[in-house]
Parts: structure tokens; C-alpha cells; sequence
């Protein structure tokens, strides 16, 4: 058996399932579509937190005496974990003809996803206690809980996908409705750890640099 | 319970009748009257629905469709709805101008603000943006020879969420106030500190909602352009009506974004206290502008772009030619759409950036006008040497040839920042834009309509109306608008709700005079279409070519069957059904007719669009149990859908076989009528062939395109 030609980046369900993969074209290509429109928002609070985090100090603190560098680098651990245990997933749903291999993983990806909005609340309750760092303070916090809270809602929005889907597994099946989504749900999943990747850099790494 | 759990700050103060009885003045009488406009237009609208028993079919054959078709003819709808409504508000503010000669005129400066805001916001928002879209999603998946869109359901999501905000900037005539901080809502007048009351909540809501559904038709219509072509339909053989949409989705994908992130940073400010456009404390208004023209640029274009499309198409079918210069005028929209992103600053050139970066936005900006003028020019070349038929469309091409330029070459003036410091906030500027929208797209979109309706309906419009409505809307926009631009050079600001210089008296009184004509030519074509709907049967086109046309959509019966196409039509070059149709291939039976899968109708999106309304009518008012109730409704509903199983439904080949066929029978049977003859009862929608081919000659381009 000759495998197709891939009709898409990331995985293709191809040879394992020719039914769904035929399918595919059209959602994932509007999905990717969908991601881009979603980074344009991302860059837009990128830009504006960079004149922000600058120019918008006024009396608050400024990046370097809120930011806890320590607990950032765990959460990007956490979600970049979990992206990799998503990959897993979508391997068990390819290649595997069980259902509980999948879940379990999806669960795991879940879990990780939820400790990182954790950790994310946790930041946020520190800073507000430790240094009054409201986002009514300045417009450098204002900018920074946006683009930080758009981000963790995102994530939410994930978990809350994946469980939507996970039930769906469990009751329709993995039939192609299901299999389809999944795969842009890992398309959005990834997309969010690049996303913090950029957080982590120019929010965190170059806040305390400064 | 107190008052404000269930209310939030909804009084009984709130309604516009309140106003006016415990303060009369002419001001409030004019809101009592547009109040109740509204109120008696709803109840006509649901005494109609009840009394015809139309109830059911508008719930299950519009509401619930998915169908672009249907969707594209509730978006136009929409837009007709809403334009009648900001143009009377023009016609308000002109007559209050002209009354405010020396004296406060009949209108309160706060009521003159929130008419100019509605009057910007409704004509961007929900005129021209539910115009264009109404009419690509009628037309792009013909011209493609699809028999959808990629995500109905998205689409029809889409347009509700559209008519949530255009409802919602209904009920703001009703119920409290509507922003004063004109279209563009700039903080920090439009923060809580100088606006505290509800109506720029209103703005942003209504604005949010129509950025989404925008956003969704982008992403939509640009998957649907680049999978669902039929075979042999390569993106150089598309229509240049698909190119623009295509142009058009990109700049919608790209720029709603940002204006949404511009809207909730606003909506943040004002409801949480954040500090993004805030006086102090680290706000920085420069970057709302930033944002906003971000969006605000592109959207010029997104709603360009289009009627440069149906320019297109028009001129070449009643020229009878194909279209000089396809290819160039295809990299000419995708250099429109790429410049488009380059030029934001240019509306705030007076915001204190450096010279040099006002220089390099100047440039950029004048270096649009090269790509619009390849446009211009393809155009009047498409003309030379054919056989212009002077039909409504047509009328309207030419105006718009003759009236763009000028706008464009005001355009040139302001793009130079040094001229721009002179004449911007001017009316100047409002006759520079109002001399693009309004030839350009407005009465792009008028002629679509003349062009594509005997498509949607199967007849045509009474051409002597829509003559009479184009020698009314043509010289009422020249009258209404080329005085502003002499105004805008003498000094005259925008948005001035009095005045005192007798010199500008007189150019007050013949841009009122136009906007009269413009009204009366706005009845006129209501006139056209009541007209039309008595004499439906001397105008019926069922055959569905009634003007020679080029493209796909030609060759299907006039209105079309839900699923478009009996057979995906398989094509080999540019002009498909004219090559269909010189090659003797038009109208003949497939070898075999298949099966075909058509979404079913589905109550989602009106779902959606309900409860979108409540949650931002809700935000509005502060009313947090209803807002919340809302949000959780809107993703149920979409968390539900996503368990529905059976969402397709099969129509059998027999019953596609036998509607073809007896179309293509009816097709055969009917002798064809000549371009002469087009506008007489004889035109039944198939066209004779060009008495040149008759008689074996060369066609007029063909000798054109040999000699270059």
C-alpha cells in the first residue's frame, strides 16, 4: 500500500484511516487560517504591550521587580509538556485501535494544561499581593495582564475543547467528526506554546533583563 | 431582589420617549420620532409576519438556512434596512447645518454627535460590510462552480452575528443614547472619564459583534476560494469579481484583529479600569489610533475591493468583450490588498510622529493610486471598440470612471502630510471619502444589484427606474458632496453642529439639495423594485443569462436550485460560459447525474445571533446575570452542535435529473434574444450569439488583442 500524498502540515491520518484523511483538507486548511487570524490579535497585544511595558510604568512597578522568572520557567515547562503529550494522542489515535490509550494521554495533556493556568493564577495572586501590582495600576499592567489572561484563556478554552472531545470519544466513537477535530485542537494546542514562547521571551526574560 | 440585579442600569429614564416628555425640544422630538420609527417598524414587521402567516417559512426556508444563496440576499437585506436609516440621518444633519446658519439650528450638539457617530458607524458597519458580503456570498461560489462555501454553518453564524449588531444599534435609537465619539470612537473622549454613559458601550459592542462575524466571512470565503473551485478552474481562469474576494477575505482575516483587541482594551478601560487610553497612569491613546487604522486602512479596500470586482464584470458583459488585461488587473487588487497594510498612519498625520515617518506614509499612500490606476485604465480599455450597451450598471461604471479619479486625485492631495496639515478634520476630508464610498462602492454595489438580481430572483428590474434613480443619485452625490470639498479649503470643520460664516451659506444649501436627490434616488430604486415584483412576469428570465453573461453563474436557471449546479461543471479557460456557449456546448445534458450532499438547515446561528444580542446588550446595561446567562447559552449552543451526527441530507439524482432537464429543455426550446432586444419581454434569459460570430468575424477584442 502506497501512502497518499500528505494534504496537509502536521500529522495525516493517511493509512490509517483514508476515510477521514480525504475529509481533512478543507477543515485543517481552515483551521491554519483561523490560527493566523488568532496570532494577528497575539501580535497586536505584543505590540502594544512592548510600548506599554516601557512607556506605561507610571507610578506602578516596573517588569523587573514583579516578575518571578522561576515560576515562568515552569509553566513554560508545563505547556510545553503537554504539547508533547498531545502529539502523543494523536499518535494513539492514529495508530492505535484503543480508545483509553488516547484518553489517557488527552487527560494528561488536560492535567498539564490545567497546573499551568494554576501556576499562571498563582503569578498573578503573588504579584498582586507582594507588589499591588493591580491592572488598574499602570498601563504596563494593563497591557501585560491582556496578553497574558488572553493567553491563559485560550488555554481554558483548550481544556474545555478537550473535554467537549473526550466525551465525544467516548460516546460517537473516533469516527471522522471526531478524529478532525482532534487534530486541530493539537493545531490550537500548539499554537498557544508558541505563542508563550514569545510570553516567555519578550515578557519575562526581557522584563527581568532590563 | 433591588432594581439593579434584574436591570442593571436600565431605567425607565432610559427609553427615548421619557426625553422628550420630560424636557420637549425640537432635539428630543427628533429622537421621539426616530424611537418610534423603530418601535412602529417592528410591530408592522411582526403584524406582517403573523397576518401572512410567514412565521414558519421565514424560520425554516431564511432564519435557519445555510444556504449562501439565501444567506447572501438576508445580508443585503440587512444593509438596505440600515442604509435607509443613515441616510436619513444624513439628510437630518444637513438640515440641521443649514438651519444652524447663526443660530442653534433644531438639534442639541450631544444629539448632532450621536447622529454623525451612528451615521459613520452604520454606513461602515452595517451598509457596506453586510453589502459586500451579502453580494460575494451570493456570487463567488456560482462563479466558481461551487455549491457552497466551505463552512455553512460558519457563514450563516456569520450573518447573525452581523444582525446582532445591527440590532443592537437599532435598539440604541430606543433604548438610551448612542456614542458621540464619531465612528472612529477615539479615547480618551470615548473613555469613561469624558463619555461615562452607555452609548459608547453600545459602539463597541455592536462594533465588536460585526468584527467577529467579518473575521468568520474572511476566513470562510478565502478556504472556499482556494478548495472548492470546480475542476479546470485555476485561480488565473477565476472571474475577477472571485480575485477581489479573495483580496478582500485576506484583509478581513488580517485587519478585523486588530479593531477587535482596539474594542476590548476600550471596553476595559472603561468597565474594569484598566489603562490602555487612559489620561495618565501609563494609558496611551496614540495606540488606539494606531489599532484602529490598523483595521480602519484595510477596511477601506475590504470594501473597495469588491465593487472593483463588479466593475469588472460589468463592463465586460455590456461591452460585450472580454476584460482588457486580466492579469494585470489581478496583481493591481493584490498590490491594492498588500499596500493597504502600509498606509495606516496616514489618518493621523497630525499626531506629532516625525516628518520622516509622515513622509514615508505619504509615499506609500500615493503609491496606491499606480495599481487603481492600472484598474482605471484596463477599464476604459475593455470599452474601446465594443459595443457599449448604456444600461443601468453601465451608467453607473461610467459615473464611477469619471468621478473616482477625482476622488482618487484628492486623495494624492492629502496623502501629502503637508497638504494634509492644511485640510484635515475638514470637511475637505469628508468630501474625499464620501467621493470614494460613494461612487465607488455604494453605487458599485446599486449596480451589482441591477446585474445579479434577475440571478436571484428570476426577473429583472425595471430598467427606466433604475435609470431614473441613477440621473438622481448621480448628480445628488455631485451636489451633495463636491461643495464640501470648497467648504473643507475655506476652513470649514467637520462634525460642526453650527455655524457663523455667511460665505459658506450657499454651499450648505446645494450639498442639502443633493443629499435630496440622493434620498429621492434611494426611492426611486425602492420604487424599482416594487415595480419590478407587479411586472415579474414581462420580466422573467428563468433561463438565467438575460444579459450575455460570461461567468458560471450564467448558466444555471434564474433563481438557482439550492445545490447550484447539477453536475460540477468542468471548465477550460477564462469566460467559461461565453466559450461554452461560442463552442455550442452551452445547455446540453450531463453523460450522468450523481447523488448530492447538501447541508441541512440548522437553528443554530439564530441561537447565536439571539443570545450574542442579549449578552451585548446586557454588557451594555450592566445587567451581569443576563450577560453571564448568555455567554454560557452561546457555547452550549455550540458545544450541542458538536454532538449532532446527521447534518447532511442526500438529494437523490433522480430529482436533480429531472429539474435539469426540463430547464435544459425550456433552455433549448427558447430561441435566444439579441443584445438589442435585452431589455424587452422577449429576453427570457438565453441569449442569441453575437451576430459577429453569426456571421464567422472576428470579435472586436480579438482584432484589439492581435494588434498589441
Amino acid at each position: 500500500m502506497n501512502a497518499p500524498q500528505p494534504l496537509h502540515p502536521g500529522v495525516n491520518l493517511d493509512v490509517t484511516d483514508r476515510k477521514s484523511h480525504e475529509k481533512a483538507s478543507e477543515v485543517i486548511f481552515g483551521f491554519w487560517i483561523f490560527l493566523m487570524s488568532d496570532l494577528v490579535l497575539f501580535a497586536a497585544l505584543f505590540a502594544t504591550y512592548a510600548a506599554m511595558s516601557t512607556q506605561g510604568i507610571a507610578q506602578g512597578p516596573a517588569p523587573s521587580e514583579v516578575f518571578d522568572l522561576g515560576s515562568a520557567f515552569i509553566e513554560t515547562l508545563l505547556l510545553l509538556l503537554s504539547s508533547f503529550t498531545f502529539g502523543f494522542a494523536i499518535l494513539a489515535m492514529k495508530y492505535s485501535t484503543s480508545r483509553l490509550r488516547l484518553l489517557a494521554w488527552l487527560g494528561v495533556t488536560a492535567v498539564l494544561g490545567a497546573a499551568f493556568v494554576a501556576f499562571e493564577l498563582h503569578d498573578y495572586y503573588v504579584m498582586i499581593v507582594n507588589n499591588d501590582a493591580w491592572p488598574q495600576t499602570s498601563g504596563f499592567l494593563s497591557a501585560y495582564y491582556l496578553l497574558t489572561g488572553t493567553h491563559a484563556v485560550h488555554v481554558s478554552a483548550g481544556i474545555l475543547w478537550m473535554i467537549v472531545l473526550a466525551v465525544q470519544v467516548m460516546t460517537l466513537g473516533t469516527n471522522p467528526l471526531v478524529k478532525l477535530r482532534l487534530l486541530r485542537l493539537a493545531l490550537f494546542w500548539h499554537m498557544l506554546d508558541i505563542v508563550w514562547v514569545g510570553i516567555f521571551t519578550f515578557v519575562y526574560l526581557f522584563g527581568v533583563a532590563a | 431582589m433591588s432594581w439593579e440585579t434584574i436591570f442593571g442600569q436600565l431605567g425607565w429614564d432610559s427609553l427615548v420617549f421619557t426625553g422628550a416628555i420630560k424636557h420637549p425640544s425640537a432635539s428630543e422630538f427628533v429622537a421621539f420620532g426616530a424611537g418610534s420609527i423603530v418601535v412602529l417598524g417592528a410591530v408592522a414587521v411582526v403584524v406582517l409576519l403573523t397576518a401572512m402567516r410567514w412565521w414558519g417559512p421565514l424560520w425554516r426556508d431564511w432564519l435557519t438556512s445555510v444556504d449562501h444563496k439565501k444567506i447572501g440576499i438576508m445580508y443585503i437585506v440587512i444593509a438596505l434596512v440600515m442604509f435607509l436609516r443613515a441616510l436619513i440621518e444624513a439628510g437630518v444633519m444637513r438640515s440641521q447645518q443649514l438651519a444652524a446658519y447663526d443660530s442653534a439650528g433644531y438639534l442639541s450638539a450631544d444629539h448632532f454627535g450621536q447622529l454623525f457617530t451612528t451615521h459613520g458607524t452604520i454606513m461602515i458597519f452595517f451598509v457596506a460590510m453586510p453589502f459586500i458580503t451579502g453580494l460575494m456570498n451570493y456570487v463567488m461560489p456560482l462563479q466558481i462552480g461551487a455549491r457552497d462555501v466551505s463552512f455553512p454553518l460558519l457563514n450563516a453564524i456569520s450573518l447573525m452575528l452581523t444582525a446582532a449588531g445591527a440590532g443592537l444599534i437599532m435598539v440604541s435609537l430606543v433604548v438610551g443614547e448612542f456614542s458621540t465619539g464619531g465612528w472612529s470612537g477615539y479615547p480618551p473622549f470615548t473613555g469613561i472619564e469624558f463619555s461615562p454613559g452607555e452609548g459608547v458601550d453600545y459602539w463597541i459592542w455592536s462594533v465588536t459583534l460585526a468584527s467577529i462575524g467579518s473575521t468568520l466571512t474572511g476566513l470562510n470565503f478565502a478556504v472556499t476560494l482556494y478548495k472548492k473551485r470546480c475542476p479546470g478552474m485555476d485561480m488565473f481562469r477565476m472571474p475577477l469579481f472571485c480575485w477581489t474576494t479573495l483580496c478582500t477575505s485576506i484583509l478581513m482575516i488580517f485587519a478585523m484583529a486588530p479593531l477587535t483587541v482596539a474594542t476590548i482594551m476600550l471596553a476595559l478601560d472603561r468597565y474594569l479600569g484598566f489603562h490602555f487610553f487612559t489620561n495618565g497612569d501609563g494609558g496611551n491613546m496614540m495606540n488606539f489610533a494606531n489599532l484602529f487604522w490598523l483595521f480602519g486602512h484595510p477596511e477601506v479596500y475590504i470594501l473597495l475591493l469588491p465593487a472593483l470586482g463588479v466593475w469588472s464584470e460589468v463592463v465586460s458583459t455590456f461591452v460585450g468583450k472580454r476584460i482588457y488585461g486580466y492579469t494585470s488587473l489581478v496583481y493591481a487588487t493584490m498590490c491594492i490588498a498588500v499596500l493597504s497594510f502600509g498606509v495606516w498612519l496616514h489618518h493621523f498625520f497630525t499626531m506629532g510622529q516625525s516628518a520622516n515617518v509622515n513622509a514615508i506614509f505619504g509615499i506609500a499612500t500615493m503609491i496606491i493610486g499606480i495599481p487603481t490606476g492600472v484598474k482605471v485604465y484596463d477599464w476604459i480599455l475593455t470599452m474601446y471598440r465594443g459595443r457599449i450597451r448604456i444600461t443601468t450598471p453601465m451608467l453607473f461604471h461610467i459615473n464611477f470612471l469619471l468621478t473616482f479619479v477625482l476622488g482618487g486625485m484628492t486623495g494624492i492631495l492629502l496623502a501629502n502630510p503637508t497638504v494634509d496639515f492644511q485640510v484635515h478634520n475638514s470637511l475637505f476630508l469628508i468630501a474625499h471619502f464620501h467621493n470614494m464610498i460613494i461612487p465607488g462602492v455604494l453605487f458599485g454595489m446599486f449596480a451589482a444589484v441591477q446585474y445579479w438580481f434577475p440571478k436571484a430572483f428570476g426577473f429583472r428590474l425595471h430598467e427606466g427606474w433604475g435609470k431614473a434613480a441613477f440621473w438622481s443619485l448621480a448628480p445628488g452625490f455631485l451636489l451633495a458632496f463636491f461643495p464640501l470639498y470648497w467648504l473643507g479649503m475655506n476652513g470649514a470643520p467637520r462634525r460642526t453642529v453650527m455655524w457663523s460664516d455667511p460665505a459658506f451659506y450657499p454651499w450648505l444649501a446645494l450639498a442639502m439639495l443633493g443629499a435630496v436627490l440622493l434620498l429621492v434616488g434611494t426611492v426611486f430604486l425602492l420604487v424599482q423594485i416594487g415595480v419590478s415584483i407587479r411586472q415579474r412576469r414581462q420580466l422573467a428570465v428563468p433561463l438565467g443569462d438575460p444579459w450575455d453573461g460570461r461567468s458560471l453563474e450564467w448558466s444555471i436557471p434564474s433563481p438557482p436550485p439550492a445545490w447550484n449546479f447539477a453536475v460540477v461543471p468542468q471548465v477550460g479557460g477564462r469566460d467559461a460560459f461565453t466559450e461554452a456557449k461560442k463552442n455550442g456546448l452551452a445547455y446540453r445534458s450531463p453523460a450522468a447525474y450523481s447523488d448530492i450532499e447538501m447541508p441541512c438547515n440548522s437553528m443554530v446561528a439564530p441561537l447565536i445571533g439571539i443570545f450574542t444580542f442579549t449578552l451585548a446588550f446586557a454588557l451594555v446595561w450592566h445587567i451581569w446575570w443576563l450577560a453571564v446567562l448568555s455567554f454560557i447559552v452561546v457555547w452550549g449552543v455550540v458545544i450541542a452542535r458538536s454532538f449532532v451526527s446527521q447534518t447532511h441530507e442526500i438529494i437523490p439524482a433522480s430529482r436533480v435529473e429531472a429539474e435539469n432537464e426540463a430547464f435544459l429543455a425550456a433552455a433549448r426550446a427558447t430561441p435566444g434574444v439579441t443584445r438589442d432586444l435585452e431589455m424587452s419581454p422577449e429576453n427570457r434569459g438565453k441569449a442569441a450569439p453575437d451576430r459577429l460570430e453569426q456571421a464567422g468575424q472576428k470579435r472586436p477584442d480579438d482584432v484589439l488583442e492581435s494588434a498589441i
